[in-house]
């Protein structure tokens, strides 16, 4: 079990270099490649980026899902006060489920299908925690109501196939949060979604969140529910962390061009009909064949401004502001001006 | 559940319906006259017209097929007008004029041997396959993993006739670690049933358990990728729950259905492996009957095999009723 207290002056959440490789014949695909983050307890940390940007890579690693076998595992993810990488693995499985929970993409297949669903959770308490298949199957009850199933009684022995797609999310979270975790990492938990669920599901985990006092990880590609609900925005891109900063300031001050790419390419409904989608140019960069300089360069439409230098050196990630990190080679001022150009392009007012 | 029982078993009444007209006038299409078979070297025609009488094969193809079903339900008589009418009792499926025998009496007696040939056979190929299968699949890529591989290879590339007499060859006749096979009923003689049986058990399984070992690794690397097996492992169950429980569980389902659907091949393979262990089983009988021309024979072994592999179709879909949940409907 985690202890907390001796902790206080530590966030409860520290990843320091995190990276995780992939031996493949093709060479090593570094699919996530030096990750610092910090996260205070109760607050809600968005890692936002495109498919591939290695986003849910880091979030397997943080829960101890990337298979030791397959993939090198190296840095430090601190989770109250205990380092999680080097720890035997039968001491992340019982923090696994308890401390730290996870809620998947696409909950049409992450229910098992043979099982009735009220079963899976009374299987996912008694886990971590003895206790009576009677008891387990009350609290189970009790928390599939609070998610709000309806006809609970009656649903708890359906099988998965016999619910919506967003009642099996509510499964999931159920499920996930069943064990009160400290931390949960939901990955994707809307996009296999209706769009009307999805403001739904997200309003029910932050709602839990808040009762809960649970830390979150939120992984989305969808910068539209970010602004929402998170505290803290981390923009990832090929590996790589390229921005970080507390959610109003990535908003309204964001630098880097990747950055104020995916900004551009959320659809908004006060926006002209007839205006086109800014979507960002080109396609991810492959993992093994990485650019030399800055691993954004070819898809950047402000590189030439660099003086050469994006092309030969990659970037640091380095402050530009309170609590703001960027990783852009571009001059502070610069980038803050294109910032602004975007930014008012994208409110419609004249530049 | 009920229901679907219902329909399945009507379904089963009238696909079997369908099978005996086809069965019948098939092989009552075929050349060869089974009348002239009837009488030896010293034959005229009066005496196979005689014959052809006795034998009810002068009446038209739907008459004699009226008579043959209606024999199955309420027995019939052959050559009801000689001095020594036949009597051959519900449920009739023809009689034999080469055998003198008629043709249920024929396949009851051989019956047994090819049930306790496919069974054995049948353990055998499911649990070897399987378990090898899920061996090599949890150890992928590693020594194990290539060991069974390449056995299951061998087992593929081994027509059964070859493998039977190579084990002939050795284990019977060079080392002599087994008597030659001759077939008692398990209730008589159980030593000397296993003795007989263990060979043809194997060979009869060896191809179906290096097919079942492929599909198994395939089936269990594949269900380990599924999102589900993530969740559980999510859930911090242990990796022996996640394997078992989780993914064996849905992993080895789908071979249940495959394992029932090639109980028909156990049937076809039983012909080979009676045949070079001279056991009197259902296939042997079926060879025998093909060349002496018994079409009563034929068409019955041809008939109650059919009905068989139907009936354990029905079984293997009940039972993966009862497996997945999914699949229970109406």
């Amino acid at each position: 079990m985690i202890s907390s207290g001796q902790s206080l002056d530590r966030p409860f959440l520290t990843v320091n270099n995190l990276g995780v490789a992939f031996p493949t014949e093709d060479g090593l695909v570094r699919a996530v490649d030096g990750i610092d983050l910090t996260l205070e307890r109760g607050k809600t940390l968005a890692i936002v980026g495109e498919s591939g940007s290695g986003k849910s890579v880091t979030a397997q690693a943080i829960m101890g899902l990337v298979n030791r076998k397959a993939a090198q595992v190296t840095g430090e993810i601190w989770i109250d006060g205990q380092e999680l990488i080097a720890m035997p693995e039968a001491e992340v499985q019982e923090l696994r489920g308890s401390e730290i929970a996870m809620i998947f993409q696409d909950p049409m297949s992450s229910l098992h299908p043979f099982y009735r669903i009220g079963d899976q959770i009374v299987e996912a308490i008694r886990a971590h925690r003895p206790m009576s298949p009677k008891l387990a199957k009350r609290e189970t009850i009790e928390m599939l109501r609070h998610v709000g199933i309806p006809a609970v009684e009656r649903r708890v022995d359906a099988y998965p196939h016999q619910l919506s797609g967003g009642m099996r999310q509510r499964v999931m979270i159920a499920m996930a949060l069943i064990n009160s975790p400290a931390l949960l990492i939901a990955d994707e938990p809307t996009t296999a979604l209706d769009v009307t669920v999805q403001a739904q599901i997200m309003e029910l985990i932050q709602r839990l969140q808040g009762e809960f006092g649970t830390t979150v990880i939120l992984i989305t590609h969808d910068l539209g529910i970010v602004a929402d609900v998170a505290d803290e925005v981390a923009v990832m891109y090929a590996g790589r962390i390229v921005e970080r900063a507390p959610t109003t300031i990535l908003y309204d001050h964001p630098e880097m061009p990747y950055t104020l790419g995916l900004l551009s390419s959320v659809p908004r409904m006060d926006r002209a009909a007839l205006e086109r989608l800014d979507p960002i140019r080109g396609n991810p960069p492959s993992p093994i064949n990485l650019p030399k300089g800055c691993v954004f360069q070819p898809r950047c439409n402000y590189s030439d401004r660099t003086g050469g230098l994006s092309m030969t050196v990659r970037p640091e990630l380095l402050p530009s502001g309170p609590d703001h990190l960027v990783r852009c080679h571009l001059p502070p001022e610069e980038r803050q001006r294109i910032a602004r150009d975007v930014l008012a392009q994208l409110a419609g007012a004249p530049q | 559940m009920f229901a679907y029982l219902v329909r399945r078993v009507l379904g089963m009444v009238v696909l079997l319906f369908l099978l005996s007209i086809a069965v019948f006038f098939l092989f009552n299409l075929l050349p060869g006259d089974p009348a002239r078979l009837t009488c030896g070297k010293a034959c005229t025609p009066a005496i196979i017209e005689a014959n052809r009488h006795r034998l009810g094969l002068d009446e038209p193809v739907l008459t004699q097929y009226e008579k043959f079903v209606a024999g199955i339900f309420v027995g019939r008589t052959f050559s009801p007008d000689s001095p020594e009418p036949i009597q051959c009792h519900a449920p009739c499926l023809g009689y034999s004029f080469t055998r003198h025998e008629e043709v249920l009496t024929t396949i009851e007696t051989a019956a047994p041997v090819t049930f306790w040939l496919a069974i054995g056979a049948f353990i055998i190929w499911i649990v070897t396959g399987i378990t090898l299968g899920i061996v090599a699949a949890l150890n992928r890529g590693h020594w194990p993993d290539r060991l069974v591989m390449g056995i299951s290879l061998v087992g593929y590339s081994f027509p059964s006739f070859f493998l039977g007499l190579i084990l002939i060859f050795f284990v019977i006749i060079r080392w002599q670690i087994l008597p030659f096979p001759n077939y008692v009923s398990p209730f008589d003689n159980p030593v000397q049933f296993l003795q007989t049986m263990i060979l043809p058990w194997i060979v009869l399984a060896s191809l179906q358990a290096a097919f079942y070992i492929r599909l198994t690794r395939n089936q269990v690397l594949e269900v380990f990728s599924e999102d589900y097996v993530r969740t559980a492992r999510a859930k911090g169950l242990p990796e022996r729950v996640v394997v078992v429980k989780h993914a064996l569980r849905a992993g080895l389902t789908p071979i249940v259905t495959a394992a029932g659907l090639d109980l028909a091949y156990l049937l076809g393979g039983a012909i080979i492996a009676e045949n070079i262990f001279s056991l009197p089983g259902l296939g042997s009988l079926a060879v025998t009957s093909v060349l002496q021309s018994d079409l009563p024979l034929i068409t019955g072994i041809t008939l109650v095999t059919a009905t068989i592999i139907i009936v354990a179709n029905l079984v293997v879909d009940m039972l993966y009723a009862v497996v997945d949940p999914r699949v229970r409907v109406g």
